[in-house]
């Protein structure tokens, strides 16, 4: 197995799965020849030539219906937006057809794409270029909102990803791009969609999260157990919908206890509807309210205020702390 | 360039299928405005059956259309059974779309009719996906796309037109002017009205016909869905017509000036192309009478089928999410 970053571990996915299948294609904005922004596609033109990895013109709602005419077609598109804030030009063609089209025709057709951003904060990058705005994509019927939290665990959803029949919103973390490496296997490995996991066993409190946040409750974690004797456990949703609320419910009844953190702003945003599961699954068995640390609800400010912004560890800390005092 | 002159035996049948067109349409408008007939508002397109037929006729059953808000003609003339499209419209469970879609967002497999959107603009991006996926599949299939003058202003038309023209592929662009964007006129909502006149800042072929004509429209469209299946690129026709009956059937077009009303009337594809078939001795006027008694019958048959069926059964709006339910077996 190869160390990798998640650059290359999504790299890796997509080198495969256009190798496996030739109905795969990659398009967008600098796709091709620069590789993107971010250096994710580099390569695969050359691979696979201009025919399968296509620059497109700036235009996000055409990049977006293109994919989904793609995709009903029989092709698997897997597009770009350059940065997740630039995606909602292309949000009419999400929203109003690429998540609607299996219910209209009743599964006659289906739209197999999935649509790669690069999302949220901690690079300095200014308001679109470091927002966290998941919450858009996944109150939509129809659409699969996934976000990986790993190299490994990105390159093995972005396949179950091209693979969905479903349109699925594939939003990287790009803090995490190029955070760390992890070993990522050369065979094929793929997740459930629709699955969380458990990043880190504990008893005494349930913290749950995803994307780059994810890392900062891990580093929270560890300094609980060192501070305070205290034992997290870690839940990483993975795939913001639809929304795996087994795993967490379960260990919110063992713990009694639960934080909810992500960047994304805190009013209705995905710790809401966490929270919404917990009440209506597991009331009974909370020793205290359920907490949230989160962003705010304002535009992610510039960066000598982004740190702020962001949940990072102390907030993580404090968040934990209250729930437990209570 | 293959161009295909209609013999009579096409001109019959583009005459046959605008009646039904329009004997289908006008029971809409009878329907309409009785209370839960039909579901929804009904945006008919009435005086635009030439266009719909002309440009079906040089099509084969390979090829893809992408259709808009006005796309009853078209599927008809596609050759989408009136029935199960009755039903449809009216909600019904037997609809080709299971009561699902209703008027605005018809879908028809069976005749490759992969959307109909009541967002204006939003066919375009899609039709150029489609189009390039039967060129990388090497198919000898075209996508044809529908859309209105109205959507022309739309942004997603233009980054639809620009990538497909750079990609070369089998698109073909039927902008079916007539004249009216809602309340807005062709002069009030477009700086230039000449839609087919953009063509050249794509470096595609542009064609603006007599909208109301089937003879003209089929040959241009057989000549541009001739150059799109030769791997030439896209193509654009405008054709140049005008909405009879308002946006909707809630429309009182108090907006449009009788005289020019009264002037397109007179214009009405339907009547003038049976007087002119009949003029050149193509169909006899007991013909015609016939054609209107068989349009009729079978516009009575979809009504009664659509109006004996059941409508869907509650539980059936939460399938089709996902592949697999997110309710899990309702």
């Amino acid at each position: 197995m190869a160390k990798m970053t998640m650059v290359q571990a999504i790299n890796l996915a997509l080198m495969q799965e256009m190798e496996k299948d030739d109905g795969v294609m990659v398009l967008g904005e600098d796709v091709g020849k620069d590789g993107g922004v971010f250096r994710v596609t580099d390569n695969l033109m050359d691979k696979f030539g201009p025919e399968r990895v296509m620059d497109t013109p700036l235009a996000e709602s055409g990049i977006a219906g293109f994919s989904i005419g793609m995709a009903l077609h029989g092709l698997k598109p897997v597009c770009e937006m350059q940065f997740s804030g630039f995606s909602y030009f292309a949000m009419h063609q999400l929203e109003a057809h690429a998540a609607r089209l299996r219910g209209r025709s009743l599964g006659r057709f289906h739209v197999p794409m999935v649509l790669r951003a690069p999302y949220g904060g901690g690079v300095r990058a200014l308001e679109h270029h470091s927002e966290s705005r998941e919450a858009y994509f996944a109150h939509t019927p129809g659409l699969k909102m996934v976000i990986p939290s790993t190299p490994r665990n990105a390159r093995a959803l972005l396949v179950s990803a091209i693979r969905d029949p479903d349109p699925v919103i594939f939003f990287e973390p790009k803090a995490l791009y190029r955070a760390f490496r992890e070993e990522v296997p050369e065979d094929e490995e793929t997740l459930p969609i629709g699955k969380s996991r458990i990043a880190r066993e504990g008893k005494d409190v349930t913290v749950i999260s995803y994307g780059a946040t994810l890392h900062s409750v891990m580093e929270a974690a560890e300094k609980l157990e060192e501070e305070d004797g205290v034992q997290v456990e870690v839940i990483d949703l993975l795939t913001i919908s639809p929304l795996d609320d087994e795993l967490f419910s379960e260990s919110a009844r063992r713990t009694g206890r639960v934080v909810v953190a992500h960047e994304a702003p805190r009013s209705f945003g995905a710790g809401a509807e966490v929270i919404a599961r917990l009440v209506e699954k597991s009331f009974l068995y909370l020793e205290a309210p359920v907490r949230r640390v989160t962003g705010f609800d304002i535009v992610i400010p510039l960066y000598q205020r982004e740190m702020d912004y962001l949940p990072g560890v102390n907030r993580v800390m404090q968040g934990v702390r209250e729930t437990l005092d209570f | 360039m293959t161009t295909v002159k209609p013999d009579a035996g096409v001109r019959r049948a583009m005459l046959s299928q605008m009646i039904f067109i329009r004997a289908f349409e006008d029971r809409l408008a009878e329907l309409a405005p009785q209370k839960d007939a039909l579901p929804g508002m009904q945006i008919l397109a009435t005086g635009q059956e030439a266009v719909a037929v002309g440009v079906m006729a040089p099509l084969g059953s390979e090829d893809v259309i992408i259709t808009n808000h006005r796309s009853h003609g078209h599927l008809l003339a596609r050759g989408a059974d009136p029935e199960t499209l009755m039903a449809e419209i009216m909600g019904r469970a037997t609809g080709v779309n299971r009561g699902k879609s209703g008027t605005l967002h018809l879908i028809v497999p069976q005749v490759n009719a992969l959307m109909t959107s009541t967002v204006v603009g939003a066919g375009p991006p899609m039709a150029v996906g489609a189009a390039f996926a039967q060129q990388y599949r090497e198919e000898k299939a075209i996508t044809v796309v529908f859309f209105g003058d109205g959507a022309a202003a739309e942004g997603s038309v233009h980054e639809a037109m620009n990538l497909a023209a750079i990609w070369k592929l089998p698109l073909l662009f039927v902008c079916e002017n007539n004249c009216w964007a809602g309340a807005q006129s062709l002069a009030e909502h477009c700086a230039v009205g000449n839609i087919a006149a953009r063509a050249s800042a794509y470096g595609m072929p542009g064609q603006l016909v007599d909208g109301n004509n089937p003879d003209e429209v089929l040959e241009a469209a057989s000549q541009l869905a001739g150059h799109c299946r030769e791997g030439r690129g896209p193509a654009l026709m405008e054709a140049f017509t005008y909405r009879l009956r308002g946006h909707g059937e809630h429309d009182r077009q108090h907006y449009v000036d009788p005289e020019e009303l009264a002037l397109w009337k007179a214009k009405d594809p339907v009547t003038t192309y049976g007087v002119k078939l009949t003029e050149e001795g193509v169909v006899a006027v007991q013909d015609i009478e016939s054609m209107e008694r068989e349009a009729g019958k079978r516009v009575d048959e979809a009504v009664a089928f659509g109006q004996s069926s059941p409508f869907p059964k509650p539980e059936e709006a939460l399938e089709h999410v996902w592949v697999e339910s997110p309710w899990g077996t309702p």
